[in-house]
């Protein structure tokens, strides 16, 4: 726990860091890795004076980040090339829309699959003109896995780009339908914000919403940090360019049956990284915030994970959430059965 | 982690774990002569783990993680835990390597120039490489090159050179045995054994030096040298690299100069007395 | 019955070298090496000069170069397919 909190204490302030001992900058890059932190931390600690072998490990950080960003960027540009003719809202999702918005939180911000969300009609025929342009299933069409895909997950099954080997996730929702709160789809298509190059991503308040939702209901909290850091990052330019934002997110909260975990989310990241939060909204301390902070803490200055046993609570919670248990039972017995 | 090894390897350094004493007893005697990293800060982090928690003891079995890891990897038996370690580096080296364009090749320096040789696995760029380095040149590497993204040099990262299968008893008849580590017999890639580079190639690995050859070996064929066309060679280059995708602009700058200063070659040979001479040959033609 | 209308990059988002007489590009926007023959890296000097379909882009060929024959429109329908896929071209 204690690496753990030397990363987010140098997220939090860097120039309160102080001297660390050659044992702290290989533990905290180690930490920042696993926690796919080391961009966002190399740019947090950008121009102070470093050992010359950290300065020379963040400045590779910044350089990796600066190529996610483009090849985010390219994929969300090569998925509008094949959608154009269909003339649909494309709205991107999570990391690749912080980049194409240019927002604070998209510095150092690592990006994995592209993930977009459409209209849930236009699904079909979205997938069409993406293998149309090279696009195709990871596996060949299974009746069970497809079923599954498109009536309980929010999402297609993933595609890849045969000649890029980049993956493209389609939603419709950002939650399972089959999850309890239910967001409201067609209000956040309705709410989306225009970008530059004719793709669209989510209004503030939603994409504060979309992030607190990922967050706890992908439900084992892997990779925690990194999301909450997201937050952190979100609110304070999104609170800082609007006076309304902050009703606005407690009106949008509760239109997507996500109250709670929003707030959950505010709680957590004034904990971990000092965000400036609106009180009301964030709600009192609950006893379970210091577990869900013992749980984001959970890594040491070596990269492993710890306290296994608080993860696996939390991975099993994941998975209840996501799905109710008579067709958890279901969905793992015809898995079982192969 | 319970032990902990610390390494100097050319211009990178390494920090090792492991929740078992052997691999790294045997690290450390492969390694002895090497430094620790003067600053104390690794560049990369190597684990040696188990699995699940209770093949610490029982069929002990070594899970490769660090900075990077390879989700489908299989873990390896604890008897070959040294190999782990090493698999545990390359596979740091192969994903992380930012300052570098890394190329798998190995090299061999004379008089501040550098050669360069790659091609698939198997081919006996290790052998040669460390053969070279007994017969006058200067190991730089037998696994990756490092090549500076500014001034287009070549550094040394002179781990212990990976000797498989027959190749071994070729290198047991040049050099002492206390350079060698353990004979390890059933790995995934069959026999393997390590063997270090010598008291120059340890000595000298800060000093880089200008590429000036390349040279695709094969193994295996008759005596043989073949040219080969510049985007040919460029597109084999950034095949043998791991990184080149990641450096961007960089990357495709610094390989475009490599390519346009460096002439190259391939060469095919039945053995490794016919191997050197064509080197020699070759390396002497290019001065 | 004018075919679809094709734009390429600006020159700045490309580095190119040439090797043995291929054209070896970098695009910035996508940070993918791309390793072309001729007539694609003409092509895409061709359409620089500013959208044009592939009957119009035979027409600023023949015009620049001594490109003619009877493959000639193949040629350039076949490379503008490719250097579509590969993101260097693009639909108007």
């Amino acid at each position: 726990m204690r690496d753990a909190r030397l990363l987010v204490r140098a997220l939090r302030d860097p120039d309160g860091l102080g001297l660390l001992s050659a044992g702290d900058w290989s533990a905290l890059v180690a930490a920042a890795r696993a926690e796919q932190l080391i961009g966002s931390l190399a740019f947090r600690l950008e121009g102070r004076p470093l050992p010359g072998r950290v300065e020379a490990i963040l400045a590779g950080a910044r350089h990796d980040a600066a190529q996610a960003r483009t090849q985010a960027l390219w994929e969300a540009e090569m998925a509008r090339r094949a959608l154009a003719p269909l003339d649909l809202p494309v709205i991107l999702l999570k990391g690749t829309a912080f980049h194409a918005a240019d927002l604070q939180a998209s510095e150092g911000r690592s990006v994995g699959d592209l993930d977009i969300l459409l209209p849930r009609e236009r699904l079909e025929a979205a997938e069409e003109g993406l293998v149309a342009a090279g696009w195709e299933r990871l596996k060949p069409a299974d009746g069970y896995d497809d079923l599954y895909y498109r009536r309980w997950m929010h999402e297609l099954p993933p595609l890849i780009h045969r000649t890029r080997d980049r993956m493209i996730d389609v939603h419709h929702t950002i939650l399972p339908p089959t999850a309890r709160p239910t967001p409201d789809a067609a209000a956040l298509i309705e709410a989306s914000v225009a970008l530059p190059n004719g793709l669209r991503m989510l209004s503030p308040a939603d994409m504060i919403v979309h992030a607190a939702a990922h967050l706890f209901a992908d439900g084992d909290l892997a990779g925690g940090l990194r999301n909450l850091w997201d937050i952190d990052r979100l609110l304070r330019e999104f609170a800082a360019g609007s006076a309304d934002f902050w009703p606005m997110l407690a009106q949008r909260a509760e239109r997507h049956q996500l109250g709670k975990a929003v707030a959950l989310a505010l709680r957590l990241a004034r904990r971990l990284y000092a965000t400036p939060v609106d009180a009301g909204l964030a709600g009192r301390d609950r006893p379970t915030d210091r577990l869900f902070e013992a749980r984001l803490l959970a890594r040491n200055g070596w990269g492993q994970e710890k306290s296994k046993l608080l993860r696996f609570a939390f991975y099993v919670r994941g998975h209840w959430l996501r799905m109710p248990p008579l067709m958890l039972a279901r969905h793992l017995w015809v898995k079982a059965r192969g | 982690m319970k032990h902990r090894l610390s390494l100097q390897i050319g211009p990178v350094s390494f920090r090792i774990g492991s929740a078992w004493a052997e691999p790294l007893d045997a690290l450390a005697r492969l390694y002895a002569g090497y430094s620790e990293p003067e600053d104390g800060i690794a560049d990369f982090t190597v684990r040696l783990e188990p699995e699940q928690i209770w093949r610490r003891w029982i069929r002990p079995s070594v899970a490769i993680r660090g900075d990077y890891i390879l989700p489908d990897a299989l873990p390896l038996a604890l008897a070959h835990g040294l190999l782990a370690a090493e698999m545990g580096m390359n596979l740091q080296m192969a994903l992380g390597q930012k300052r570098f364009l890394l190329l798998h090749a190995a090299s061999a320096e004379k008089d501040g120039r550098a050669l360069i040789m790659t091609g698939e696995s198997g081919a006996g760029k290790s052998t040669l490489a460390a053969l070279l380095g007994e017969r006058g040149w200067r190991l730089m590497g037998d696994e990756f090159a490092l090549l500076d993204l500014d001034e287009g040099r070549l550094h040394p990262f002179p781990r212990a050179v990976s000797l498989k299968n027959k190749a071994i008893a070729v290198m047991e008849q040049e050099v002492p045995g206390d350079r060698f580590g353990p004979r390890l017999e059933d790995t995934p890639k069959g026999t393997i054994r390590h063997l270090r580079p010598n008291q120059e190639a340890l000595g000298r690995m800060g000093e880089s030096a200008r590429p000036a050859l390349i040279l695709f070996p094969r193994f295996g064929a008759a005596e043989a040298i073949r040219g080969v066309g510049q985007a040919e060679i460029f597109m084999r280059l950034t095949q043998a690299s791991t990184n080149y995708v990641t450096l961007g602009a960089a990357g495709f700058d610094a390989l475009a100069k490599l390519v346009g200063a460096c002439p190259a070659a391939a060469i095919d040979y039945p053995d490794t007395g016919t191997a050197i001479g064509l080197v020699e040959e070759l390396w002497r033609e290019a001065a | 019955m004018a075919g679809p209308r094709y734009i390429a990059d600006p020159e700045d988002c490309v580095r190119s070298v040439t090797l043995d007489g291929l054209s070896v590009l970098f695009h910035r926007p996508s940070g993918m090496t791309h390793i072309v023959a001729s007539p694609a890296p003409e092509i895409l000097v061709a359409l620089r000069q500013g959208p044009a379909d592939a009957a119009e882009l035979l027409r600023r060929l023949r015009e620049a170069y001594d490109f003619d024959g009877d493959e000639a429109a193949d040629a350039v329908d076949a490379r503008l397919a490719e250097l579509e896929q590969a993101g260097l071209v693009r639909r108007a």
